[in-house]
Protein backbone atom coordinates (compact mmCIF):
# COMPACT_ATOMS: atom_id res chain seq x y z
CA UNK A 1 0.00 0.00 0.00
CA UNK A 2 1.58 3.41 -0.99
CA UNK A 3 1.65 5.92 1.69
CA UNK A 4 1.53 9.32 1.22
CA UNK A 5 4.97 11.35 3.36
CA UNK A 6 4.23 14.30 5.06
CA UNK A 7 5.70 16.10 2.19
CA UNK A 8 3.74 14.77 -0.34
CA UNK A 9 0.91 15.87 1.82
CA UNK A 10 1.88 18.97 1.98
CA UNK A 11 1.75 19.31 -1.80
CA UNK A 12 -1.24 18.38 -2.33
CA UNK A 13 -2.61 20.32 0.22
CA UNK A 14 -0.80 23.94 -1.21
CA UNK A 15 -1.91 22.47 -4.79
CA UNK A 16 -5.83 23.06 -4.03
CA UNK A 17 -7.40 26.45 -3.97
CA UNK A 18 -9.41 27.04 -0.24
CA UNK A 19 -11.77 29.98 -0.73
CA UNK A 20 -14.72 30.43 1.58
CA UNK A 21 -17.26 29.01 -0.81
CA UNK A 22 -20.49 27.67 -0.78
CA UNK A 23 -19.82 23.48 -0.10
CA UNK A 24 -23.36 22.37 0.09
CA UNK A 25 -23.81 19.31 -2.00
CA UNK A 26 -26.08 16.03 -2.14
CA UNK A 27 -24.60 13.39 -0.40
CA UNK A 28 -24.59 11.11 -3.50
CA UNK A 29 -22.19 14.14 -5.27
CA UNK A 30 -20.30 14.18 -1.87
CA UNK A 31 -19.55 10.28 -1.72
CA UNK A 32 -18.19 10.87 -5.62
CA UNK A 33 -15.06 12.29 -4.07
CA UNK A 34 -14.12 9.14 -2.79
CA UNK A 35 -12.49 7.23 -5.51
CA UNK A 36 -11.28 3.57 -5.88
CA UNK A 37 -8.15 2.96 -3.73
CA UNK A 38 -8.26 5.69 -1.63
CA UNK A 39 -8.27 5.61 2.17
CA UNK A 40 -11.02 6.87 4.03
CA UNK A 41 -10.91 7.85 7.42
CA UNK A 42 -14.47 7.76 9.25
CA UNK A 43 -15.17 9.95 11.91
CA UNK A 44 -16.81 9.35 15.39
CA UNK A 45 -15.92 6.62 17.49
CA UNK A 46 -17.95 2.91 17.53
CA UNK A 47 -21.32 3.33 17.22
CA UNK A 48 -21.22 7.11 17.90
CA UNK A 49 -21.69 10.34 15.01
CA UNK A 50 -20.54 7.83 12.51
CA UNK A 51 -21.35 9.37 9.16
CA UNK A 52 -23.56 6.65 8.20
CA UNK A 53 -25.61 8.55 5.93
CA UNK A 54 -22.21 9.27 3.59
CA UNK A 55 -21.33 5.77 4.09
CA UNK A 56 -24.28 4.42 2.97
CA UNK A 57 -23.51 6.72 -0.37
CA UNK A 58 -20.38 5.66 -0.67
CA UNK A 59 -21.06 1.92 -0.70
CA UNK A 60 -23.63 2.84 -3.45
CA UNK A 61 -21.36 4.22 -5.54
CA UNK A 62 -19.43 0.78 -5.50
CA UNK A 63 -16.22 1.78 -4.59
CA UNK A 64 -13.15 -0.88 -4.60
CA UNK A 65 -10.26 -1.26 -2.91
CA UNK A 66 -10.62 1.21 -0.13
CA UNK A 67 -8.62 1.27 3.12
CA UNK A 68 -10.93 2.06 5.61
CA UNK A 69 -9.34 3.34 9.08
CA UNK A 70 -11.06 4.39 12.36
CA UNK A 71 -10.05 4.19 15.93
CA UNK A 72 -12.59 1.21 16.74
CA UNK A 73 -14.37 0.13 14.08
CA UNK A 74 -18.03 -0.71 14.21
CA UNK A 75 -20.06 -2.89 11.66
CA UNK A 76 -19.68 -0.56 9.06
CA UNK A 77 -16.22 -2.08 8.43
CA UNK A 78 -18.54 -5.64 7.41
CA UNK A 79 -21.11 -4.00 5.38
CA UNK A 80 -17.34 -2.55 3.50
CA UNK A 81 -15.78 -6.33 3.61
CA UNK A 82 -18.93 -8.04 2.41
CA UNK A 83 -19.75 -5.68 -0.44
CA UNK A 84 -16.60 -5.82 -2.31
CA UNK A 85 -15.28 -2.35 -1.52
CA UNK A 86 -12.57 -2.73 1.13
CA UNK A 87 -9.92 -5.28 2.10
CA UNK A 88 -8.28 -3.52 4.09
CA UNK A 89 -9.11 -2.38 7.83
CA UNK A 90 -6.99 0.09 9.95
CA UNK A 91 -7.93 0.15 13.56
CA UNK A 92 -7.65 -0.41 17.13
CA UNK A 93 -10.19 -2.84 17.84
CA UNK A 94 -13.49 -4.14 15.42
CA UNK A 95 -16.87 -4.96 17.00
CA UNK A 96 -19.79 -3.59 17.53
CA UNK A 97 -19.89 -4.17 22.01
CA UNK A 98 -19.09 -6.54 24.63
CA UNK A 99 -22.61 -8.36 24.51
CA UNK A 100 -21.90 -8.98 20.91
CA UNK A 101 -18.80 -10.74 20.98
CA UNK A 102 -16.54 -10.88 18.26
CA UNK A 103 -17.49 -10.13 14.85
CA UNK A 104 -18.54 -13.06 12.53
CA UNK A 105 -17.47 -11.25 9.18
CA UNK A 106 -14.19 -9.64 10.26
CA UNK A 107 -13.41 -13.43 11.43
CA UNK A 108 -14.18 -14.94 8.30
CA UNK A 109 -12.64 -12.90 6.25
CA UNK A 110 -9.08 -11.81 8.06
CA UNK A 111 -8.93 -15.87 9.05
CA UNK A 112 -9.77 -16.87 5.55
CA UNK A 113 -6.82 -14.37 3.80
CA UNK A 114 -9.50 -12.26 2.19
CA UNK A 115 -8.73 -8.92 4.00
CA UNK A 116 -6.00 -7.70 6.32
CA UNK A 117 -6.99 -6.11 9.78
CA UNK A 118 -4.19 -3.51 10.86
CA UNK A 119 -3.97 -3.24 14.44
CA UNK A 120 -2.72 -0.38 16.25
CA UNK A 121 -3.18 0.88 19.68
CA UNK A 122 -5.82 3.27 20.13
CA UNK A 123 -3.75 6.24 21.34
CA UNK A 124 -1.22 5.09 18.35
CA UNK A 125 -4.16 5.43 16.10
CA UNK A 126 -4.74 8.96 17.67
CA UNK A 127 -1.18 10.11 17.31
CA UNK A 128 -0.57 8.82 13.68
CA UNK A 129 -3.95 11.15 12.93
CA UNK A 130 -2.94 14.33 15.46
CA UNK A 131 1.23 14.00 13.26
CA UNK A 132 -1.10 14.07 10.13
CA UNK A 133 -2.77 17.15 11.35
CA UNK A 134 0.40 18.32 12.81
CA UNK A 135 2.05 18.16 9.06
CA UNK A 136 4.72 16.30 10.65
CA UNK A 137 6.16 12.87 9.76
CA UNK A 138 5.82 10.89 13.26
CA UNK A 139 5.27 11.27 16.93
CA UNK A 140 6.75 9.68 19.58
CA UNK A 141 5.02 7.77 22.63
CA UNK A 142 5.52 5.15 24.96
CA UNK A 143 2.81 2.92 23.64
CA UNK A 144 2.91 -0.31 21.89
CA UNK A 145 6.70 -0.61 23.99
CA UNK A 146 6.89 -4.23 25.31
CA UNK A 147 3.49 -5.40 22.86
CA UNK A 148 3.90 -7.40 19.88
CA UNK A 149 1.67 -4.73 18.10
CA UNK A 150 5.76 -2.56 17.90
CA UNK A 151 6.67 -5.74 15.33
CA UNK A 152 3.15 -6.01 13.53
CA UNK A 153 2.48 -2.42 12.88
CA UNK A 154 4.67 -0.10 10.78
CA UNK A 155 6.03 1.84 14.23
CA UNK A 156 9.48 2.26 14.80
CA UNK A 157 11.24 2.58 18.07
CA UNK A 158 14.43 5.41 18.82
CA UNK A 159 16.64 6.47 21.46
CA UNK A 160 15.66 9.64 22.52
CA UNK A 161 18.23 12.13 21.83
CA UNK A 162 17.57 13.92 25.15
CA UNK A 163 17.14 11.70 27.77
CA UNK A 164 18.80 8.42 26.12
CA UNK A 165 15.22 6.26 27.14
CA UNK A 166 13.59 4.16 24.28
CA UNK A 167 10.68 5.71 22.13
CA UNK A 168 8.28 4.05 19.81
CA UNK A 169 7.36 5.94 16.78
CA UNK A 170 4.49 6.00 14.59
CA UNK A 171 4.19 6.97 11.36
CA UNK A 172 2.14 10.00 10.22
CA UNK A 173 -1.68 9.14 8.93
CA UNK A 174 -2.90 11.37 5.90
CA UNK A 175 -6.13 10.00 4.41
CA UNK A 176 -6.73 11.14 1.16
CA UNK A 177 -10.53 11.49 2.79
CA UNK A 178 -12.35 11.97 5.97
CA UNK A 179 -16.12 11.47 6.57
CA UNK A 180 -17.09 13.34 9.65
CA UNK A 181 -20.59 13.76 10.69
CA UNK A 182 -21.04 17.14 12.86
CA UNK A 183 -23.99 18.55 14.64
CA UNK A 184 -23.79 22.08 13.01
CA UNK A 185 -21.69 23.84 10.21
CA UNK A 186 -22.21 26.87 7.76
CA UNK A 187 -21.91 26.23 4.01
CA UNK A 188 -18.65 27.17 3.81
CA UNK A 189 -17.89 24.46 6.11
CA UNK A 190 -17.25 25.62 9.83
CA UNK A 191 -18.66 22.54 11.71
CA UNK A 192 -19.49 22.93 15.66
CA UNK A 193 -19.43 19.22 17.21
CA UNK A 194 -21.66 18.62 20.42
CA UNK A 195 -20.39 15.91 23.42
CA UNK A 196 -17.35 13.73 22.33
CA UNK A 197 -15.13 15.39 19.95
CA UNK A 198 -13.63 11.85 19.37
CA UNK A 199 -11.16 12.07 16.84
CA UNK A 200 -12.58 14.51 14.27
CA UNK A 201 -10.70 17.55 14.67
CA UNK A 202 -7.12 15.72 13.76
CA UNK A 203 -8.56 13.40 11.07
CA UNK A 204 -9.99 16.67 9.21
CA UNK A 205 -6.77 18.61 9.12
CA UNK A 206 -4.70 15.27 8.57
CA UNK A 207 -7.13 14.57 5.38
CA UNK A 208 -6.85 15.51 1.71
CA UNK A 209 -10.60 15.80 1.04
CA UNK A 210 -12.79 16.47 3.95
CA UNK A 211 -16.57 15.70 3.16
CA UNK A 212 -18.95 17.08 6.45
CA UNK A 213 -22.23 15.76 6.93
CA UNK A 214 -24.04 17.78 9.25
CA UNK A 215 -27.90 17.54 11.20
CA UNK A 216 -27.86 20.90 10.67
CA UNK A 217 -26.84 23.74 8.18
CA UNK A 218 -26.62 27.28 10.10
CA UNK A 219 -26.03 30.48 8.97
CA UNK A 220 -22.43 31.84 9.18
CA UNK A 221 -23.78 34.56 11.46
CA UNK A 222 -24.43 32.21 14.06
CA UNK A 223 -21.24 29.83 13.70
CA UNK A 224 -19.17 33.69 14.30
CA UNK A 225 -21.22 34.03 17.49
CA UNK A 226 -20.18 30.94 18.85
CA UNK A 227 -16.68 30.79 17.33
CA UNK A 228 -15.42 29.38 20.40
CA UNK A 229 -17.32 26.21 19.62
CA UNK A 230 -16.26 25.51 16.07
CA UNK A 231 -13.91 22.49 16.10
CA UNK A 232 -13.19 22.53 12.55
CA UNK A 233 -12.48 24.79 10.18
CA UNK A 234 -14.09 26.11 6.31
CA UNK A 235 -10.55 25.94 4.73
CA UNK A 236 -10.43 22.28 5.94
CA UNK A 237 -13.52 21.12 4.47
CA UNK A 238 -14.48 20.52 0.61
CA UNK A 239 -18.01 19.13 1.18
CA UNK A 240 -21.25 20.01 3.17
CA UNK A 241 -24.07 17.46 3.56
CA UNK A 242 -27.61 18.74 5.41
CA UNK A 243 -28.11 15.55 7.34
CA UNK A 244 -31.04 15.42 9.78
CA UNK A 245 -29.88 12.15 11.40
CA UNK A 246 -27.58 11.55 9.31
CA UNK A 247 -25.36 9.29 12.00
CA UNK A 248 -28.81 7.04 12.54
CA UNK A 249 -28.97 4.21 13.54
CA UNK A 250 -25.74 5.14 15.28
CA UNK A 251 -25.99 8.16 17.86
CA UNK A 252 -25.51 11.37 18.15
CA UNK A 253 -24.44 13.40 21.22
CA UNK A 254 -27.44 15.03 22.76
CA UNK A 255 -29.55 14.78 19.87
CA UNK A 256 -30.72 10.50 19.66
CA UNK A 257 -29.35 7.77 21.04
CA UNK A 258 -27.89 4.63 18.88
CA UNK A 259 -30.76 2.53 17.87
CA UNK A 260 -30.01 -0.64 19.98
CA UNK A 261 -32.56 -2.64 18.86
CA UNK A 262 -31.74 -2.71 15.13
CA UNK A 263 -27.67 -3.30 15.59
CA UNK A 264 -28.91 -6.33 18.17
CA UNK A 265 -31.37 -7.73 15.49
CA UNK A 266 -28.35 -7.19 12.52
CA UNK A 267 -25.94 -8.57 15.07
CA UNK A 268 -27.94 -11.65 15.44
CA UNK A 269 -28.65 -12.43 12.30
CA UNK A 270 -25.50 -12.32 10.88
CA UNK A 271 -23.95 -14.39 14.05
CA UNK A 272 -26.92 -16.84 12.74
CA UNK A 273 -26.37 -16.04 9.03
CA UNK A 274 -23.10 -14.85 8.38
CA UNK A 275 -22.14 -13.01 4.91
CA UNK A 276 -25.74 -13.29 3.84
CA UNK A 277 -26.99 -11.71 6.37
CA UNK A 278 -24.89 -8.89 5.22
CA UNK A 279 -25.95 -8.81 1.69
CA UNK A 280 -29.42 -8.98 2.60
CA UNK A 281 -28.87 -5.86 4.73
CA UNK A 282 -27.05 -3.98 2.16
CA UNK A 283 -30.09 -4.17 0.22
CA UNK A 284 -32.53 -3.43 2.48
CA UNK A 285 -30.82 -0.20 3.71
CA UNK A 286 -27.97 0.95 1.80
CA UNK A 287 -28.78 -0.24 -2.03
CA UNK A 288 -32.62 0.06 -1.09
CA UNK A 289 -33.60 3.50 -0.05
CA UNK A 290 -32.26 6.12 -2.29
CA UNK A 291 -32.72 9.17 0.29
CA UNK A 292 -32.10 9.51 3.69
CA UNK A 293 -35.84 9.64 3.93
CA UNK A 294 -36.33 6.96 2.87
CA UNK A 295 -34.14 5.11 4.95
CA UNK A 296 -35.60 6.70 7.86
CA UNK A 297 -38.68 6.10 6.91
CA UNK A 298 -37.58 2.60 7.23
CA UNK A 299 -37.39 3.02 10.82
CA UNK A 300 -40.51 5.48 11.44
CA UNK A 301 -41.25 8.78 13.06
CA UNK A 302 -42.12 7.14 16.61
CA UNK A 303 -38.68 5.29 16.83
CA UNK A 304 -36.91 8.43 16.08
CA UNK A 305 -38.74 10.12 18.46
CA UNK A 306 -37.76 7.55 21.17
CA UNK A 307 -34.07 7.92 20.12
CA UNK A 308 -34.48 11.64 20.44
CA UNK A 309 -36.09 11.68 23.49
CA UNK A 310 -33.97 9.54 25.92
CA UNK A 311 -30.41 11.44 24.47
CA UNK A 312 -32.02 14.34 25.64
CA UNK A 313 -32.65 13.25 29.03
CA UNK A 314 -29.29 12.07 29.25
CA UNK A 315 -27.49 15.01 28.42
CA UNK A 316 -30.10 17.07 30.07
CA UNK A 317 -31.00 18.70 26.46
CA UNK A 318 -34.65 19.67 26.75
CA UNK A 319 -34.34 22.65 24.06
CA UNK B 1 -25.64 -16.13 56.76
CA UNK B 2 -25.55 -17.45 53.58
CA UNK B 3 -25.40 -15.37 50.42
CA UNK B 4 -25.59 -16.25 47.04
CA UNK B 5 -23.80 -14.09 43.85
CA UNK B 6 -22.35 -15.13 40.84
CA UNK B 7 -19.35 -15.16 39.25
CA UNK B 8 -19.83 -12.15 38.10
CA UNK B 9 -21.19 -10.44 41.07
CA UNK B 10 -17.87 -11.64 43.00
CA UNK B 11 -15.24 -10.02 40.36
CA UNK B 12 -17.03 -6.61 40.30
CA UNK B 13 -17.17 -6.92 44.16
CA UNK B 14 -13.51 -8.10 44.83
CA UNK B 15 -12.22 -5.39 42.08
CA UNK B 16 -14.15 -2.55 43.34
CA UNK B 17 -12.47 -3.26 47.34
CA UNK B 18 -9.10 -2.34 45.39
CA UNK B 19 -10.17 1.17 44.58
CA UNK B 20 -9.13 3.64 46.94
CA UNK B 21 -11.10 6.92 47.51
CA UNK B 22 -9.72 10.18 45.93
CA UNK B 23 -8.24 8.27 43.27
CA UNK B 24 -8.56 7.70 39.50
CA UNK B 25 -9.30 5.16 37.84
CA UNK B 26 -9.07 4.30 33.83
CA UNK B 27 -12.18 1.95 33.22
CA UNK B 28 -13.46 -0.34 30.18
CA UNK B 29 -17.38 -1.14 30.04
CA UNK B 30 -18.52 -4.37 31.92
CA UNK B 31 -16.86 -5.31 34.64
CA UNK B 32 -14.54 -2.42 35.52
CA UNK B 33 -16.87 0.26 34.98
CA UNK B 34 -19.38 -1.58 37.13
CA UNK B 35 -16.37 -2.11 40.08
CA UNK B 36 -15.37 1.59 39.50
CA UNK B 37 -19.39 2.54 39.91
CA UNK B 38 -19.54 0.63 42.94
CA UNK B 39 -16.43 1.62 44.63
CA UNK B 40 -18.24 5.00 44.07
CA UNK B 41 -21.45 4.08 46.13
CA UNK B 42 -19.51 2.17 48.82
CA UNK B 43 -16.30 3.14 50.23
CA UNK B 44 -15.05 5.79 47.68
CA UNK B 45 -17.40 8.86 47.26
CA UNK B 46 -14.48 10.70 45.81
CA UNK B 47 -13.17 8.03 43.05
CA UNK B 48 -13.52 9.71 40.17
CA UNK B 49 -14.01 7.90 36.70
CA UNK B 50 -12.12 8.20 33.09
CA UNK B 51 -13.16 6.01 29.81
CA UNK B 52 -11.49 5.94 26.69
CA UNK B 53 -14.14 7.21 24.50
CA UNK B 54 -13.50 10.67 26.10
CA UNK B 55 -15.11 11.30 29.75
CA UNK B 56 -13.42 12.38 32.43
CA UNK B 57 -15.61 11.88 36.38
CA UNK B 58 -18.49 10.43 34.64
CA UNK B 59 -21.20 8.83 36.75
CA UNK B 60 -22.99 6.32 34.71
CA UNK B 61 -26.91 5.92 35.55
CA UNK B 62 -28.27 2.57 37.36
CA UNK B 63 -29.61 0.58 34.72
CA UNK B 64 -28.57 2.55 31.98
CA UNK B 65 -24.47 1.58 31.81
CA UNK B 66 -22.97 2.80 28.65
CA UNK B 67 -22.48 -0.64 26.34
CA UNK B 68 -19.42 1.32 24.57
CA UNK B 69 -17.11 3.91 26.22
CA UNK B 70 -17.83 6.62 23.18
CA UNK B 71 -21.34 6.51 23.72
CA UNK B 72 -23.59 9.33 25.31
CA UNK B 73 -24.36 7.29 28.10
CA UNK B 74 -20.72 7.00 29.29
CA UNK B 75 -20.40 10.75 29.80
CA UNK B 76 -23.30 11.07 32.08
CA UNK B 77 -22.73 13.78 34.48
CA UNK B 78 -18.90 14.08 33.37
CA UNK B 79 -16.70 17.00 34.13
CA UNK B 80 -14.93 16.58 30.76
CA UNK B 81 -15.26 15.44 27.15
CA UNK B 82 -11.90 15.77 25.69
CA UNK B 83 -10.49 13.42 22.46
CA UNK B 84 -9.87 9.82 22.63
CA UNK B 85 -6.30 11.21 22.28
CA UNK B 86 -6.10 13.64 24.77
CA UNK B 87 -7.79 10.84 27.41
CA UNK B 88 -5.25 8.83 26.54
CA UNK B 89 -2.02 11.45 26.32
CA UNK B 90 -3.73 12.08 30.24
CA UNK B 91 -2.88 8.77 31.30
CA UNK B 92 0.86 8.97 29.51
CA UNK B 93 1.54 11.92 31.41
CA UNK B 94 0.80 9.72 34.69
CA UNK B 95 -2.41 11.20 35.95
CA UNK B 96 -4.40 8.03 36.39
CA UNK B 97 -3.55 5.67 39.27
CA UNK B 98 -5.32 2.70 38.07
CA UNK B 99 -5.92 1.02 35.08
CA UNK B 100 -8.54 -1.71 34.79
CA UNK B 101 -8.11 -5.13 32.02
CA UNK B 102 -9.23 -8.10 30.74
CA UNK B 103 -8.42 -10.46 28.20
CA UNK B 104 -8.68 -13.37 26.17
CA UNK B 105 -4.98 -14.85 27.51
CA UNK B 106 -2.84 -13.88 30.43
CA UNK B 107 0.68 -15.40 30.61
CA UNK B 108 2.77 -15.42 34.24
CA UNK B 109 3.63 -12.12 33.52
CA UNK B 110 0.86 -10.31 33.77
CA UNK B 111 1.01 -10.03 29.48
CA UNK B 112 -2.49 -9.75 27.69
CA UNK B 113 -3.62 -11.19 24.54
CA UNK B 114 -6.80 -9.46 22.51
CA UNK B 115 -5.30 -9.64 19.13
CA UNK B 116 -4.95 -13.09 17.56
CA UNK B 117 -4.69 -16.50 18.53
CA UNK B 118 -2.21 -18.51 15.93
CA UNK B 119 0.08 -16.01 13.90
CA UNK B 120 -0.64 -13.10 13.38
CA UNK B 121 -0.40 -13.00 9.38
CA UNK B 122 -2.86 -15.43 9.25
CA UNK B 123 -4.57 -16.00 12.82
CA UNK B 124 -6.62 -18.84 13.43
CA UNK B 125 -8.51 -16.90 15.58
CA UNK B 126 -8.95 -12.89 15.10
CA UNK B 127 -10.08 -11.41 18.52
CA UNK B 128 -11.36 -7.63 18.53
CA UNK B 129 -7.84 -6.36 19.20
CA UNK B 130 -5.60 -3.45 21.85
CA UNK B 131 -8.84 -1.08 21.25
CA UNK B 132 -7.28 0.94 24.53
CA UNK B 133 -5.75 -1.65 26.41
CA UNK B 134 -2.38 -1.35 25.26
CA UNK B 135 -2.05 2.08 26.54
CA UNK B 136 -3.58 1.64 29.76
CA UNK B 137 -1.24 -0.93 30.24
CA UNK B 138 1.56 1.17 29.62
CA UNK B 139 0.76 4.61 30.80
CA UNK B 140 -1.50 3.58 34.28
CA UNK B 141 0.49 3.55 37.45
CA UNK B 142 -1.45 0.48 38.81
CA UNK B 143 -2.70 -2.38 36.45
CA UNK B 144 -5.34 -3.76 37.91
CA UNK B 145 -6.53 -7.43 35.68
CA UNK B 146 -9.73 -8.87 36.02
CA UNK B 147 -10.80 -11.89 34.53
CA UNK B 148 -12.52 -15.59 35.02
CA UNK B 149 -10.28 -17.96 36.08
CA UNK B 150 -9.71 -20.47 32.87
CA UNK B 151 -7.42 -22.84 32.39
CA UNK B 152 -7.69 -21.69 28.69
CA UNK B 153 -6.63 -17.99 29.59
CA UNK B 154 -3.92 -18.70 31.98
CA UNK B 155 -0.78 -19.74 29.73
CA UNK B 156 2.46 -19.73 30.02
CA UNK B 157 3.06 -18.41 26.28
CA UNK B 158 1.26 -15.92 24.97
CA UNK B 159 0.29 -16.53 21.33
CA UNK B 160 0.64 -12.48 20.83
CA UNK B 161 1.15 -9.48 23.71
CA UNK B 162 -1.17 -7.12 23.02
CA UNK B 163 -0.86 -5.14 26.32
CA UNK B 164 2.23 -5.73 28.58
CA UNK B 165 2.12 -6.98 31.98
CA UNK B 166 5.72 -7.39 33.71
CA UNK B 167 6.54 -8.04 30.04
CA UNK B 168 9.57 -10.70 31.14
CA UNK B 169 11.43 -11.36 34.53
CA UNK B 170 13.21 -9.16 36.36
CA UNK B 171 13.02 -5.44 34.96
CA UNK B 172 11.55 -6.69 31.98
CA UNK B 173 9.04 -3.73 31.79
CA UNK B 174 11.72 -1.26 32.41
CA UNK B 175 14.23 -3.06 29.79
CA UNK B 176 11.40 -2.63 27.01
CA UNK B 177 11.14 1.41 27.70
CA UNK B 178 8.14 1.22 29.55
CA UNK B 179 9.26 3.48 32.69
CA UNK B 180 6.27 3.63 34.20
CA UNK B 181 3.41 1.82 36.36
CA UNK B 182 3.47 -1.87 36.66
CA UNK B 183 0.49 -4.53 37.52
CA UNK B 184 -0.01 -5.30 40.63
CA UNK B 185 -3.22 -7.38 40.71
CA UNK B 186 -4.80 -9.85 39.03
CA UNK B 187 -8.42 -10.29 40.59
CA UNK B 188 -10.47 -13.91 39.61
CA UNK B 189 -13.42 -15.66 41.00
CA UNK B 190 -11.08 -17.45 42.36
CA UNK B 191 -8.22 -15.92 43.89
CA UNK B 192 -6.18 -12.20 44.22
CA UNK B 193 -2.94 -12.70 42.63
CA UNK B 194 0.28 -10.19 42.46
CA UNK B 195 3.55 -10.68 41.40
CA UNK B 196 7.11 -12.06 42.59
CA UNK B 197 9.67 -8.92 42.64
CA UNK B 198 12.00 -11.28 42.07
CA UNK B 199 11.25 -13.80 39.29
CA UNK B 200 8.21 -11.22 38.04
CA UNK B 201 5.57 -14.23 38.00
CA UNK B 202 2.52 -14.45 39.17
CA UNK B 203 1.56 -15.84 42.55
CA UNK B 204 -1.29 -16.13 45.18
CA UNK B 205 -1.96 -13.94 47.56
CA UNK B 206 -5.45 -14.87 48.62
CA UNK B 207 -8.44 -17.14 48.33
CA UNK B 208 -12.03 -16.19 47.11
CA UNK B 209 -14.33 -17.55 49.51
CA UNK B 210 -14.98 -21.20 48.85
CA UNK B 211 -11.91 -21.43 46.56
CA UNK B 212 -9.03 -23.72 47.11
CA UNK B 213 -5.35 -23.62 46.19
CA UNK B 214 -5.45 -26.94 44.35
CA UNK B 215 -8.67 -25.45 42.38
CA UNK B 216 -6.59 -22.21 41.24
CA UNK B 217 -3.79 -24.34 40.26
CA UNK B 218 -5.78 -26.53 38.45
CA UNK B 219 -7.45 -23.49 36.36
CA UNK B 220 -4.38 -22.29 35.67
CA UNK B 221 -2.03 -23.12 32.46
CA UNK B 222 1.57 -22.37 34.24
CA UNK B 223 3.14 -22.95 37.78
CA UNK B 224 1.77 -20.43 40.04
CA UNK B 225 3.39 -19.99 43.84
CA UNK B 226 1.51 -19.45 46.49
CA UNK B 227 2.07 -19.08 50.26
CA UNK B 228 1.42 -22.39 52.58
CA UNK B 229 -1.48 -20.69 53.83
CA UNK B 230 -3.14 -17.90 51.50
CA UNK B 231 -5.27 -15.41 52.98
CA UNK B 232 -9.21 -15.88 52.30
CA UNK B 233 -10.87 -12.96 51.16
CA UNK B 234 -13.95 -11.77 52.38
CA UNK B 235 -17.62 -12.43 50.88
CA UNK B 236 -19.39 -9.71 49.09
CA UNK B 237 -21.53 -8.66 51.89
CA UNK B 238 -25.91 -8.07 51.02
CA UNK B 239 -25.35 -3.79 50.23
CA UNK B 240 -22.60 -4.69 47.61
CA UNK B 241 -24.55 -7.03 46.09
CA UNK B 242 -27.73 -5.20 46.51
CA UNK B 243 -25.71 -2.29 44.74
CA UNK B 244 -24.09 -3.90 41.70
CA UNK B 245 -27.61 -5.48 41.13
CA UNK B 246 -28.85 -2.25 41.08
CA UNK B 247 -26.33 -1.01 38.20
CA UNK B 248 -27.14 -3.76 36.00
CA UNK B 249 -30.70 -4.79 36.59
CA UNK B 250 -31.26 -6.23 32.98
CA UNK B 251 -27.78 -8.25 33.59
CA UNK B 252 -25.85 -7.09 30.36
CA UNK B 253 -22.47 -7.43 32.13
CA UNK B 254 -23.26 -9.34 35.18
CA UNK B 255 -24.85 -12.25 32.80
Amino acid sequence: MATVTFVEARRRLEAKARPMRDKRMAAADAASLVRDGDHVAIGGCLYSRTPMLLLREVLRHRRRDLVLSRNLMCYEGELFLVSGASRDLVTSWVGIGLPWGLSRIVREFVEGGRARLEEWSHLAIGLRYHAGAMGVPFLPTLSMLGSDLLRTTGARTMTCPFTGEQLCLVPALFPDVALIHVHRADPFGNAQIDGYPHMDLDIAAAAQTVVLSAEEIVDPEQIRRTADRTAIPFFAVDAVVEAPYGAYPHECYGLYEADLDHIDAYARRVAAEGAAAVRAYLDEYVYGPATLEAFLELFGAGRLLRQSRSARELTGRWT
Amino acid sequence: MDVSYTASELLAVSASRLLADGKIVFAGVGTPLLAASLARLTHAPHLTIVVEGGAIGLEAEPGRLPISTNEMRAGRRAVMLPSITQIFLYAQRGYFDYGFLGGAQIDPYGNINTSVIGPAERPRVRLPGSGGACDIACHCREIVIVTRHERRRFVERLDFVTSPGQVGAGDGRRRAGLLFGRVTAVVTDLALMDFDPATGRMRVVALQPGADLAQVREQTGFELAAAAEPDRLPAPSEQELALVRALDPARTFLG
